[in-house]
Protein backbone atom coordinates (compact mmCIF):
# COMPACT_ATOMS: atom_id res chain seq x y z
CA UNK A 1 0.00 0.00 0.00
CA UNK A 2 1.40 3.50 -0.81
CA UNK A 3 1.96 5.17 2.46
CA UNK A 4 1.09 8.81 1.02
CA UNK A 5 -0.57 9.30 -1.71
CA UNK A 6 -2.03 12.72 -2.62
CA UNK A 7 -4.14 13.87 -5.83
CA UNK A 8 -5.02 17.46 -7.14
CA UNK A 9 -4.11 18.49 -3.58
CA UNK A 10 -4.99 22.54 -3.42
CA UNK A 11 -4.66 24.80 -0.93
CA UNK A 12 -5.20 28.54 -0.96
CA UNK A 13 -5.03 31.64 1.49
CA UNK A 14 -7.07 34.19 0.40
CA UNK A 15 -6.66 34.57 -3.34
CA UNK A 16 -2.85 33.23 -3.45
CA UNK A 17 -3.35 29.14 -4.24
CA UNK A 18 -0.29 28.35 -2.02
CA UNK A 19 -0.71 24.46 -3.25
CA UNK A 20 -1.79 23.87 -6.53
CA UNK A 21 -2.96 20.35 -7.33
CA UNK A 22 0.16 18.47 -5.75
CA UNK A 23 0.18 14.89 -6.59
CA UNK A 24 2.55 12.75 -4.60
CA UNK A 25 3.07 8.89 -3.93
CA UNK A 26 5.04 7.83 -1.32
CA UNK A 27 6.23 4.52 -0.79
CA UNK A 28 7.07 2.51 2.51
CA UNK A 29 10.46 2.56 3.37
CA UNK A 30 11.58 5.45 1.09
CA UNK A 31 12.70 9.09 1.99
CA UNK A 32 10.32 11.71 -0.56
CA UNK A 33 11.92 14.79 -0.64
CA UNK A 34 9.85 18.00 -1.19
CA UNK A 35 12.55 20.74 -2.22
CA UNK A 36 11.43 24.16 -2.71
CA UNK A 37 12.38 27.67 -1.71
CA UNK A 38 10.27 29.65 0.57
CA UNK A 39 6.81 29.95 0.33
CA UNK A 40 7.19 27.35 -2.38
CA UNK A 41 3.94 25.15 0.09
CA UNK A 42 6.31 22.81 1.49
CA UNK A 43 4.92 23.18 4.82
CA UNK A 44 1.29 23.46 3.48
CA UNK A 45 1.58 19.80 1.82
CA UNK A 46 2.67 18.68 5.53
CA UNK A 47 -0.03 20.70 7.57
CA UNK A 48 -2.36 18.94 5.55
CA UNK A 49 -0.86 15.65 5.42
CA UNK A 50 -0.99 15.56 9.15
CA UNK A 51 -4.44 16.75 9.18
CA UNK A 52 -3.69 20.23 10.86
CA UNK A 53 -4.93 22.01 7.86
CA UNK A 54 -8.15 21.10 5.45
CA UNK A 55 -7.35 21.33 1.94
CA UNK A 56 -9.40 23.09 -0.39
CA UNK A 57 -9.23 20.71 -3.21
CA UNK A 58 -7.97 17.17 -4.42
CA UNK A 59 -7.44 14.23 -1.55
CA UNK A 60 -4.87 13.02 0.60
CA UNK A 61 -4.59 9.45 2.22
CA UNK A 62 -1.91 8.53 4.98
CA UNK A 63 -1.78 5.10 5.58
CA UNK A 64 -4.50 4.37 3.64
CA UNK A 65 -6.78 6.49 5.17
CA UNK A 66 -8.06 10.16 4.23
CA UNK A 67 -7.00 13.04 6.01
CA UNK A 68 -10.37 14.95 6.06
CA UNK A 69 -13.01 11.98 6.57
CA UNK A 70 -10.64 9.74 8.70
CA UNK A 71 -8.63 12.23 10.14
CA UNK A 72 -8.44 9.98 13.67
CA UNK A 73 -6.91 7.37 12.07
CA UNK A 74 -4.40 8.91 9.99
CA UNK A 75 -3.62 10.69 13.30
CA UNK A 76 -2.88 7.10 14.93
CA UNK A 77 -0.42 6.03 11.57
CA UNK A 78 1.31 9.85 11.79
CA UNK A 79 4.68 11.16 13.05
CA UNK A 80 5.06 14.88 12.52
CA UNK A 81 8.06 16.69 13.47
CA UNK A 82 7.43 20.08 12.54
CA UNK A 83 9.88 23.27 12.20
CA UNK A 84 9.77 24.45 16.31
CA UNK A 85 10.99 21.54 18.38
CA UNK A 86 7.45 21.56 19.47
CA UNK A 87 8.10 19.97 23.25
CA UNK A 88 7.52 21.68 26.60
CA UNK A 89 10.34 23.43 27.71
CA UNK A 90 10.14 23.01 31.06
CA UNK A 91 9.35 19.78 31.68
CA UNK A 92 12.46 17.17 31.29
CA UNK A 93 12.66 15.11 27.75
CA UNK A 94 11.48 11.81 29.65
CA UNK A 95 7.97 13.89 30.89
CA UNK A 96 7.26 15.04 27.77
CA UNK A 97 7.56 11.32 25.67
CA UNK A 98 5.34 9.86 28.40
CA UNK A 99 2.89 12.89 28.28
CA UNK A 100 2.45 12.22 24.53
CA UNK A 101 2.39 9.08 24.70
CA UNK A 102 -0.90 8.83 27.34
CA UNK A 103 -2.30 11.39 24.82
CA UNK A 104 -1.49 8.57 21.84
CA UNK A 105 -3.46 6.65 24.31
CA UNK A 106 -0.57 4.49 24.97
CA UNK A 107 -1.44 3.61 28.57
CA UNK A 108 0.60 5.42 31.70
CA UNK A 109 2.97 2.01 31.76
CA UNK A 110 3.08 1.44 28.22
CA UNK A 111 4.01 4.94 27.91
CA UNK A 112 6.81 5.04 30.50
CA UNK A 113 8.27 2.34 28.92
CA UNK A 114 8.49 3.44 25.34
CA UNK A 115 9.70 6.99 26.78
CA UNK A 116 12.77 4.98 28.28
CA UNK A 117 13.09 2.95 24.96
CA UNK A 118 13.56 6.24 22.92
CA UNK A 119 15.57 8.26 25.22
CA UNK A 120 17.98 5.07 24.76
CA UNK A 121 17.66 5.26 21.13
CA UNK A 122 18.06 9.02 20.29
CA UNK A 123 20.74 8.95 23.40
CA UNK A 124 18.88 11.23 25.60
CA UNK A 125 19.16 8.97 28.69
CA UNK A 126 21.72 11.58 30.96
CA UNK A 127 19.45 14.31 29.99
CA UNK A 128 16.16 12.72 30.48
CA UNK A 129 15.41 14.63 33.55
CA UNK A 130 16.57 17.66 32.81
CA UNK A 131 13.86 20.71 31.49
CA UNK A 132 14.73 20.30 27.76
CA UNK A 133 14.95 24.61 28.07
CA UNK A 134 18.97 23.13 28.76
CA UNK A 135 19.39 21.26 26.07
CA UNK A 136 21.26 21.75 22.85
CA UNK A 137 19.75 22.57 19.59
CA UNK A 138 20.75 18.87 18.35
CA UNK A 139 19.44 17.10 21.29
CA UNK A 140 15.89 19.07 20.99
CA UNK A 141 15.83 18.19 17.19
CA UNK A 142 16.27 14.66 18.85
CA UNK A 143 13.61 14.69 21.11
CA UNK A 144 11.15 16.17 18.67
CA UNK A 145 12.29 13.22 16.00
CA UNK A 146 11.61 10.81 19.53
CA UNK A 147 8.24 13.11 20.13
CA UNK A 148 7.10 12.12 17.18
CA UNK A 149 8.02 8.16 16.99
CA UNK A 150 6.03 7.51 20.09
CA UNK A 151 3.41 5.49 17.98
CA UNK A 152 5.65 3.95 15.97
CA UNK A 153 4.03 5.43 12.85
CA UNK A 154 4.30 4.28 9.22
CA UNK A 155 4.63 7.57 7.87
CA UNK A 156 6.72 10.22 9.56
CA UNK A 157 6.41 13.73 8.31
CA UNK A 158 9.85 16.18 8.92
CA UNK A 159 9.34 19.55 8.03
CA UNK A 160 13.14 21.16 7.60
CA UNK A 161 13.96 18.79 10.64
CA UNK A 162 17.57 19.89 10.20
CA UNK A 163 16.99 23.99 9.86
CA UNK A 164 19.21 25.81 12.30
CA UNK A 165 21.81 22.47 13.11
CA UNK A 166 25.39 22.62 13.20
CA UNK A 167 26.70 19.62 10.72
CA UNK A 168 26.88 17.63 13.40
CA UNK A 169 23.37 17.62 14.53
CA UNK A 170 22.40 17.97 11.25
CA UNK A 171 24.14 14.38 10.59
CA UNK A 172 22.76 12.86 13.73
CA UNK A 173 19.14 13.39 12.54
CA UNK A 174 20.17 12.09 8.84
CA UNK A 175 21.82 8.91 11.00
CA UNK A 176 17.85 8.32 12.38
CA UNK A 177 16.14 8.88 9.41
CA UNK A 178 18.15 6.16 7.23
CA UNK A 179 17.57 3.69 10.72
CA UNK A 180 13.62 4.31 10.49
CA UNK A 181 13.65 3.98 6.38
CA UNK A 182 15.49 0.83 7.03
CA UNK A 183 12.70 -0.26 9.26
CA UNK A 184 10.19 0.30 6.58
CA UNK A 185 9.06 3.91 7.63
CA UNK A 186 7.74 6.12 4.76
CA UNK A 187 8.66 9.66 5.50
CA UNK A 188 7.95 12.71 3.56
CA UNK A 189 10.90 15.39 4.36
CA UNK A 190 10.76 19.06 3.49
CA UNK A 191 13.75 20.73 2.95
CA UNK A 192 15.81 23.42 1.55
CA UNK A 193 19.18 21.57 1.59
CA UNK A 194 19.50 20.15 -1.78
CA UNK A 195 22.64 18.07 -0.36
CA UNK A 196 19.64 16.71 2.83
CA UNK A 197 17.91 15.59 -0.78
CA UNK A 198 20.94 14.37 -2.31
CA UNK A 199 21.88 12.03 0.81
CA UNK A 200 18.16 11.00 1.77
CA UNK A 201 15.81 10.87 -0.88
CA UNK A 202 15.18 7.95 -3.31
CA UNK A 203 12.57 10.79 -4.75
CA UNK A 204 12.29 14.49 -5.61
CA UNK A 205 9.31 16.45 -5.76
CA UNK A 206 10.63 20.02 -6.80
CA UNK A 207 7.83 22.78 -5.86
CA UNK A 208 8.08 26.60 -7.07
CA UNK A 209 4.74 28.47 -6.19
CA UNK A 210 2.50 25.98 -4.81
CA UNK A 211 3.46 23.91 -8.00
CA UNK A 212 5.43 20.80 -9.10
CA UNK A 213 8.48 22.43 -11.22
CA UNK A 214 10.11 18.28 -11.66
CA UNK A 215 9.67 15.19 -9.96
CA UNK A 216 12.11 12.46 -10.34
CA UNK A 217 14.91 10.50 -8.64
CA UNK A 218 17.64 12.80 -7.35
CA UNK A 219 20.01 11.49 -10.58
CA UNK A 220 17.27 11.88 -13.08
CA UNK A 221 16.67 15.26 -11.82
CA UNK A 222 20.29 16.18 -12.28
CA UNK A 223 20.29 14.56 -16.16
CA UNK A 224 17.22 16.32 -16.76
CA UNK A 225 19.15 19.66 -17.14
CA UNK A 226 21.52 17.16 -18.65
CA UNK A 227 25.24 18.19 -19.71
CA UNK A 228 28.03 17.28 -17.51
CA UNK A 229 29.91 20.84 -15.75
CA UNK A 230 33.21 21.79 -16.80
CA UNK A 231 35.21 23.76 -14.08
CA UNK A 232 38.38 25.68 -14.43
CA UNK A 233 39.98 27.58 -11.60
CA UNK A 234 42.85 29.69 -12.91
CA UNK A 235 45.66 30.57 -10.71
CA UNK A 236 45.45 34.23 -11.18
CA UNK A 237 42.39 36.33 -11.20
CA UNK A 238 43.36 37.99 -14.59
CA UNK A 239 43.58 35.20 -16.55
CA UNK A 240 39.86 34.65 -16.07
CA UNK A 241 39.19 36.25 -19.31
CA UNK A 242 41.06 33.59 -21.44
CA UNK A 243 40.05 30.37 -19.58
CA UNK A 244 36.42 31.82 -20.42
CA UNK A 245 36.90 32.08 -24.08
CA UNK A 246 38.41 28.61 -23.67
CA UNK A 247 35.47 27.01 -22.51
CA UNK A 248 32.95 29.31 -25.08
CA UNK A 249 34.79 27.06 -27.87
CA UNK A 250 33.56 23.79 -26.82
CA UNK A 251 30.42 25.59 -24.93
CA UNK A 252 27.65 27.85 -25.61
CA UNK A 253 27.93 29.88 -22.50
CA UNK A 254 30.38 29.62 -19.50
CA UNK A 255 29.82 31.48 -16.16
CA UNK A 256 32.54 33.04 -14.46
CA UNK A 257 32.35 32.92 -10.59
CA UNK A 258 34.61 35.45 -9.61
CA UNK A 259 35.00 34.79 -6.16
CA UNK A 260 36.54 31.42 -6.46
CA UNK A 261 38.46 32.38 -9.46
CA UNK A 262 36.35 29.89 -10.72
CA UNK A 263 34.92 29.49 -14.64
CA UNK A 264 31.88 26.63 -15.12
CA UNK A 265 30.87 26.10 -18.96
CA UNK A 266 28.13 23.04 -19.52
CA UNK A 267 29.41 20.86 -22.16
CA UNK A 268 28.16 17.60 -24.25
CA UNK A 269 30.97 15.26 -25.27
CA UNK A 270 32.95 15.72 -21.97
CA UNK A 271 36.03 14.07 -22.72
CA UNK A 272 36.61 16.03 -25.82
CA UNK A 273 36.35 19.08 -23.99
CA UNK A 274 38.31 18.09 -21.47
CA UNK A 275 40.84 17.81 -24.17
CA UNK A 276 40.65 21.05 -25.76
CA UNK A 277 40.43 23.24 -22.68
CA UNK A 278 42.89 22.18 -21.08
CA UNK A 279 45.42 21.65 -24.40
CA UNK A 280 43.94 25.75 -25.49
CA UNK A 281 44.94 26.96 -21.64
CA UNK A 282 48.38 25.16 -21.63
CA UNK A 283 49.17 26.70 -24.93
CA UNK A 284 48.22 30.53 -23.71
CA UNK A 285 50.64 29.70 -20.58
CA UNK A 286 47.76 29.83 -18.06
CA UNK A 287 48.36 28.52 -14.76
CA UNK A 288 45.47 26.70 -13.84
CA UNK A 289 44.89 25.60 -10.33
CA UNK A 290 42.29 22.83 -10.81
CA UNK A 291 39.75 21.47 -13.61
CA UNK A 292 37.06 19.48 -12.69
CA UNK A 293 34.55 17.19 -15.04
CA UNK A 294 31.36 16.65 -12.60
CA UNK A 295 27.88 16.17 -12.96
CA UNK A 296 25.37 19.27 -12.47
CA UNK A 297 24.84 19.78 -8.44
CA UNK A 298 21.12 20.27 -7.38
CA UNK A 299 21.63 23.61 -6.58
CA UNK A 300 22.05 24.03 -10.43
CA UNK A 301 19.17 21.82 -11.08
CA UNK A 302 17.34 24.02 -8.37
CA UNK A 303 18.18 26.84 -10.01
CA UNK A 304 17.66 25.76 -14.00
CA UNK A 305 13.92 24.70 -12.60
CA UNK A 306 12.66 27.52 -10.72
CA UNK A 307 15.11 30.58 -11.51
CA UNK A 308 15.49 31.22 -8.08
CA UNK A 309 18.40 29.87 -5.72
CA UNK A 310 17.89 28.68 -2.18
CA UNK A 311 20.17 31.80 -1.41
CA UNK A 312 17.51 34.35 -2.97
CA UNK A 313 14.60 32.57 -1.73
CA UNK B 1 -15.99 10.70 26.68
CA UNK B 2 -13.73 9.04 29.28
CA UNK B 3 -11.02 9.57 26.60
CA UNK B 4 -11.79 13.10 26.86
CA UNK B 5 -11.57 13.46 30.71
CA UNK B 6 -8.16 11.54 30.72
CA UNK B 7 -6.15 13.46 27.65
CA UNK B 8 -7.68 16.47 29.67
CA UNK B 9 -6.30 15.13 33.13
CA UNK B 10 -2.59 14.66 31.14
CA UNK B 11 -2.61 18.14 30.32
CA UNK B 12 -3.88 19.30 33.58
CA UNK B 13 -0.60 17.21 34.59
CA UNK B 14 2.02 18.94 32.39
CA UNK B 15 1.11 22.28 34.48
CA UNK B 16 1.66 20.89 37.60
CA UNK B 17 4.89 19.46 36.38
CA UNK B 18 5.87 22.94 35.92
CA UNK B 19 5.20 23.94 39.26
CA UNK B 20 6.74 20.80 40.69
CA UNK B 21 9.89 22.08 38.75
CA UNK B 22 9.55 25.81 38.99
CA UNK B 23 7.40 26.46 42.33
CA UNK B 24 8.94 29.72 42.66
CA UNK B 25 6.60 30.97 39.14
CA UNK B 26 3.31 30.11 41.27
CA UNK B 27 4.54 32.25 44.11
CA UNK B 28 6.23 35.24 41.60
CA UNK B 29 2.44 35.48 39.98
CA UNK B 30 1.18 36.05 43.76
CA UNK B 31 3.88 38.54 44.57
CA UNK B 32 2.19 41.03 42.21
CA UNK B 33 -1.49 40.81 44.30
CA UNK B 34 -0.04 41.20 47.17
CA UNK B 35 2.25 44.09 46.77
CA UNK B 36 -0.55 45.46 44.95
CA UNK B 37 -2.32 45.00 48.57
CA UNK B 38 0.75 46.60 50.12
CA UNK B 39 0.77 49.28 48.13
CA UNK B 40 -2.56 50.58 47.88
CA UNK B 41 -2.92 48.97 51.65
CA UNK B 42 -0.16 51.00 53.22
CA UNK B 43 1.14 53.70 50.60
CA UNK B 44 -2.22 55.34 49.16
CA UNK B 45 -4.94 53.73 51.47
CA UNK B 46 -4.12 56.75 53.88
CA UNK B 47 -5.68 59.30 51.53
CA UNK B 48 -8.61 57.13 50.77
CA UNK B 49 -11.61 57.43 53.39
CA UNK B 50 -13.86 54.62 53.50
CA UNK B 51 -16.03 53.83 56.54
CA UNK B 52 -15.15 50.28 57.99
CA UNK B 53 -11.34 50.66 57.23
CA UNK B 54 -9.67 50.81 53.58
CA UNK B 55 -7.67 47.31 54.22
CA UNK B 56 -11.07 45.47 54.67
CA UNK B 57 -12.32 47.63 52.03
CA UNK B 58 -9.48 46.95 49.50
CA UNK B 59 -8.74 43.19 50.12
CA UNK B 60 -11.76 41.55 48.10
CA UNK B 61 -11.24 44.06 45.28
CA UNK B 62 -7.67 42.86 45.26
CA UNK B 63 -8.72 39.52 45.05
CA UNK B 64 -11.21 40.26 42.14
CA UNK B 65 -8.77 42.29 40.30
CA UNK B 66 -6.24 38.85 40.34
CA UNK B 67 -9.21 36.84 38.77
CA UNK B 68 -9.55 39.27 36.05
CA UNK B 69 -5.42 39.36 35.74
CA UNK B 70 -5.40 35.72 35.65
CA UNK B 71 -6.77 36.17 31.82
CA UNK B 72 -2.82 37.48 30.89
CA UNK B 73 -1.37 34.03 32.20
CA UNK B 74 -4.03 31.97 30.30
CA UNK B 75 -3.26 34.09 27.21
CA UNK B 76 0.03 33.65 27.40
CA UNK B 77 0.22 29.83 28.18
CA UNK B 78 -2.40 29.89 24.97
CA UNK B 79 -0.54 31.87 22.57
CA UNK B 80 3.14 30.42 23.60
CA UNK B 81 1.63 26.85 22.76
CA UNK B 82 0.37 28.10 19.24
CA UNK B 83 3.80 29.75 18.85
CA UNK B 84 6.09 27.08 19.57
CA UNK B 85 4.21 24.48 18.14
CA UNK B 86 2.92 22.45 20.57
CA UNK B 87 -0.79 22.93 19.91
CA UNK B 88 0.61 21.79 16.61
CA UNK B 89 1.70 18.87 18.21
CA UNK B 90 -1.43 18.26 20.40
CA UNK B 91 -3.78 18.61 17.16
CA UNK B 92 -1.71 15.64 15.17
CA UNK B 93 -2.10 13.53 17.66
CA UNK B 94 -5.04 10.40 18.51
CA UNK B 95 -5.97 12.95 21.20
CA UNK B 96 -8.94 14.32 22.12
CA UNK B 97 -9.60 17.59 20.92
CA UNK B 98 -11.37 19.32 23.50
CA UNK B 99 -8.96 17.81 26.06
CA UNK B 100 -6.28 20.83 25.51
CA UNK B 101 -8.94 23.15 25.96
CA UNK B 102 -10.11 21.40 28.97
CA UNK B 103 -6.84 20.77 30.55
CA UNK B 104 -5.84 24.35 30.12
CA UNK B 105 -8.56 25.33 32.04
CA UNK B 106 -8.52 22.83 34.53
CA UNK B 107 -4.50 23.68 35.48
CA UNK B 108 -5.46 27.31 35.58
CA UNK B 109 -8.74 26.90 38.24
CA UNK B 110 -6.59 24.93 40.34
CA UNK B 111 -3.38 27.06 40.25
CA UNK B 112 -6.56 29.75 41.28
CA UNK B 113 -7.26 28.04 43.72
CA UNK B 114 -3.95 27.34 45.47
CA UNK B 115 -3.03 31.26 45.09
CA UNK B 116 -6.52 32.52 46.23
CA UNK B 117 -5.83 29.97 49.74
CA UNK B 118 -2.02 31.90 50.06
CA UNK B 119 -3.88 35.54 49.13
CA UNK B 120 -6.63 34.83 51.84
CA UNK B 121 -4.03 34.10 54.60
CA UNK B 122 -1.98 37.07 53.14
CA UNK B 123 -5.22 39.12 54.22
CA UNK B 124 -5.80 37.88 57.39
CA UNK B 125 -2.09 38.63 58.42
CA UNK B 126 -2.74 42.75 57.20
CA UNK B 127 -5.80 42.52 59.52
CA UNK B 128 -8.72 41.71 57.23
CA UNK B 129 -11.49 39.61 58.32
CA UNK B 130 -14.76 37.84 57.67
CA UNK B 131 -17.85 38.90 59.40
CA UNK B 132 -20.41 36.94 58.05
CA UNK B 133 -20.80 32.85 58.49
CA UNK B 134 -18.60 30.10 56.44
CA UNK B 135 -21.21 29.79 54.36
CA UNK B 136 -21.54 33.25 52.91
CA UNK B 137 -17.64 33.89 52.67
CA UNK B 138 -17.33 30.60 50.49
CA UNK B 139 -20.15 31.99 48.49
CA UNK B 140 -18.22 34.67 47.90
CA UNK B 141 -15.12 32.73 47.20
CA UNK B 142 -17.50 30.76 44.56
CA UNK B 143 -17.95 33.88 42.81
CA UNK B 144 -14.60 34.59 42.87
CA UNK B 145 -13.79 31.81 41.01
CA UNK B 146 -16.84 32.16 39.32
CA UNK B 147 -14.84 35.58 37.67
CA UNK B 148 -11.44 33.93 37.07
CA UNK B 149 -13.21 31.18 34.96
CA UNK B 150 -14.88 33.45 32.97
CA UNK B 151 -11.87 35.59 32.20
CA UNK B 152 -10.13 32.15 31.05
CA UNK B 153 -12.25 31.73 28.78
CA UNK B 154 -11.48 35.85 27.44
CA UNK B 155 -7.81 34.07 28.01
CA UNK B 156 -8.21 31.00 25.84
CA UNK B 157 -10.14 32.88 23.37
CA UNK B 158 -7.60 36.13 22.77
CA UNK B 159 -4.17 33.35 23.13
CA UNK B 160 -5.56 31.63 20.45
CA UNK B 161 -6.29 35.02 18.16
CA UNK B 162 -3.51 36.78 18.96
CA UNK B 163 -0.43 34.98 16.90
CA UNK B 164 2.67 37.76 17.83
CA UNK B 165 3.57 39.40 21.03
CA UNK B 166 2.34 42.28 20.30
CA UNK B 167 -1.49 41.73 20.33
CA UNK B 168 -0.50 39.71 23.95
CA UNK B 169 1.33 43.11 24.94
CA UNK B 170 -1.94 45.17 23.93
CA UNK B 171 -3.98 43.30 26.23
CA UNK B 172 -2.02 42.94 29.25
CA UNK B 173 -1.74 46.74 28.69
CA UNK B 174 -5.67 47.24 27.87
CA UNK B 175 -6.14 44.98 31.25
CA UNK B 176 -5.01 47.58 33.60
CA UNK B 177 -7.82 50.20 32.94
CA UNK B 178 -10.23 47.83 32.78
CA UNK B 179 -9.74 46.78 36.31
CA UNK B 180 -9.25 50.40 37.71
CA UNK B 181 -12.44 51.31 36.19
CA UNK B 182 -14.44 49.29 38.74
CA UNK B 183 -15.18 49.84 42.39
CA UNK B 184 -11.85 47.63 43.24
CA UNK B 185 -9.65 50.48 44.91
CA UNK B 186 -12.04 53.42 45.21
CA UNK B 187 -15.53 54.24 45.62
CA UNK B 188 -17.51 54.83 42.55
CA UNK B 189 -18.79 57.43 43.85
CA UNK B 190 -16.15 59.24 44.00
CA UNK B 191 -15.41 59.38 40.07
CA UNK B 192 -17.14 61.41 37.10
CA UNK B 193 -20.53 60.59 36.62
CA UNK B 194 -20.35 58.82 33.22
CA UNK B 195 -17.00 56.55 34.69
CA UNK B 196 -19.57 55.60 37.54
CA UNK B 197 -21.78 54.63 35.03
CA UNK B 198 -19.06 52.47 33.06
CA UNK B 199 -17.65 51.43 36.27
CA UNK B 200 -20.66 50.31 38.10
CA UNK B 201 -21.45 47.69 35.21
CA UNK B 202 -18.39 46.71 34.93
CA UNK B 203 -18.12 42.48 35.77
CA UNK B 204 -15.33 43.29 38.05
CA UNK B 205 -17.50 45.91 40.41
CA UNK B 206 -20.33 43.25 40.52
CA UNK B 207 -17.91 40.70 41.92
CA UNK B 208 -15.98 43.06 44.10
CA UNK B 209 -19.59 44.67 45.57
CA UNK B 210 -20.89 41.05 45.61
CA UNK B 211 -18.10 39.64 47.90
CA UNK B 212 -18.15 42.61 50.29
CA UNK B 213 -21.29 42.18 50.84
CA UNK B 214 -20.92 38.39 51.55
CA UNK B 215 -17.43 38.89 53.64
CA UNK B 216 -19.12 41.46 55.87
CA UNK B 217 -16.78 43.82 54.59
CA UNK B 218 -17.33 47.77 54.19
CA UNK B 219 -19.05 48.73 50.87
CA UNK B 220 -19.89 52.61 49.21
CA UNK B 221 -23.51 52.31 48.83
CA UNK B 222 -23.56 53.39 45.22
CA UNK B 223 -27.20 54.01 43.41
CA UNK B 224 -28.67 52.89 40.31
CA UNK B 225 -30.02 49.58 38.97
CA UNK B 226 -26.35 47.90 38.32
CA UNK B 227 -25.49 48.91 42.14
CA UNK B 228 -28.71 47.32 43.59
CA UNK B 229 -28.23 44.04 41.99
CA UNK B 230 -24.74 43.32 42.77
CA UNK B 231 -24.84 39.48 43.37
CA UNK B 232 -27.54 38.84 40.21
CA UNK B 233 -24.97 40.75 38.25
CA UNK B 234 -22.07 38.80 39.88
CA UNK B 235 -23.45 35.85 38.90
CA UNK B 236 -24.90 36.64 35.39
CA UNK B 237 -21.73 38.78 34.29
CA UNK B 238 -19.62 35.43 34.12
CA UNK B 239 -22.31 33.59 32.91
CA UNK B 240 -22.25 35.66 29.54
CA UNK B 241 -18.85 36.18 29.28
CA UNK B 242 -18.25 31.88 29.91
CA UNK B 243 -21.20 31.89 26.81
CA UNK B 244 -19.94 34.40 24.27
CA UNK B 245 -15.65 33.87 24.79
CA UNK B 246 -16.34 30.13 25.18
CA UNK B 247 -18.21 29.58 21.61
CA UNK B 248 -15.98 32.40 20.26
CA UNK B 249 -12.72 30.22 21.59
CA UNK B 250 -14.25 26.41 21.50
CA UNK B 251 -15.07 27.74 17.54
CA UNK B 252 -11.70 29.08 16.62
CA UNK B 253 -9.86 25.66 17.93
CA UNK B 254 -12.40 23.80 16.01
CA UNK B 255 -11.49 25.96 12.64
CA UNK B 256 -7.61 26.04 13.35
CA UNK B 257 -7.57 24.07 10.08
CA UNK B 258 -9.51 26.15 7.90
Amino acid sequence: MTAIQTLGLTRRYGDTTVLDSLDLAVEPGTVHGLLGPNGAGKTTAVRILSTLLDPHGGSARVAGFDVVRQAGQVRRHLGLVGQHAAVDEILGGRDNLVMFGRLSHLGTRQARHRAQELLERFDLVDAADRPVSTYSGGMRRRLDLAAGLVLDPTVLLLDEPTTGLDPGGRREVWQSVRALVAGGTAVLLTTQYLEEVDQLASQVTVLDHGRVAAEGTPDALKASIGQDRLDVVVHDEADLPAAQSALRAVAGDAEIDLDGRRVTATVTDRVAALTHVVRTLDDAGIVVDDVILRRPTLDEVFLHLTGTTKEAA
Amino acid sequence: MTWALRDSWTVTLRDLGHWRRQPWDLLIGLAFPILLLLMFGYLLGGAIEVPGGYIEFLFPGMLAVTMAFGLESTMTAVSQDVQRGVTDRFRSLPMSRAAVLLGRATADMLATVVGLAVLLVAGLAVGWRVHEGLGSALAGVGLLLLLRFAFLWVGIYLGLLFRGQGGVMAVQILVWPFVFLSNAFVPISTMPGWLQTLSAWNPVTATVAATRDLFGNPTVAASGWASDNVVLLAVVWPIVLVTIFGTLAVRRWAHLGR
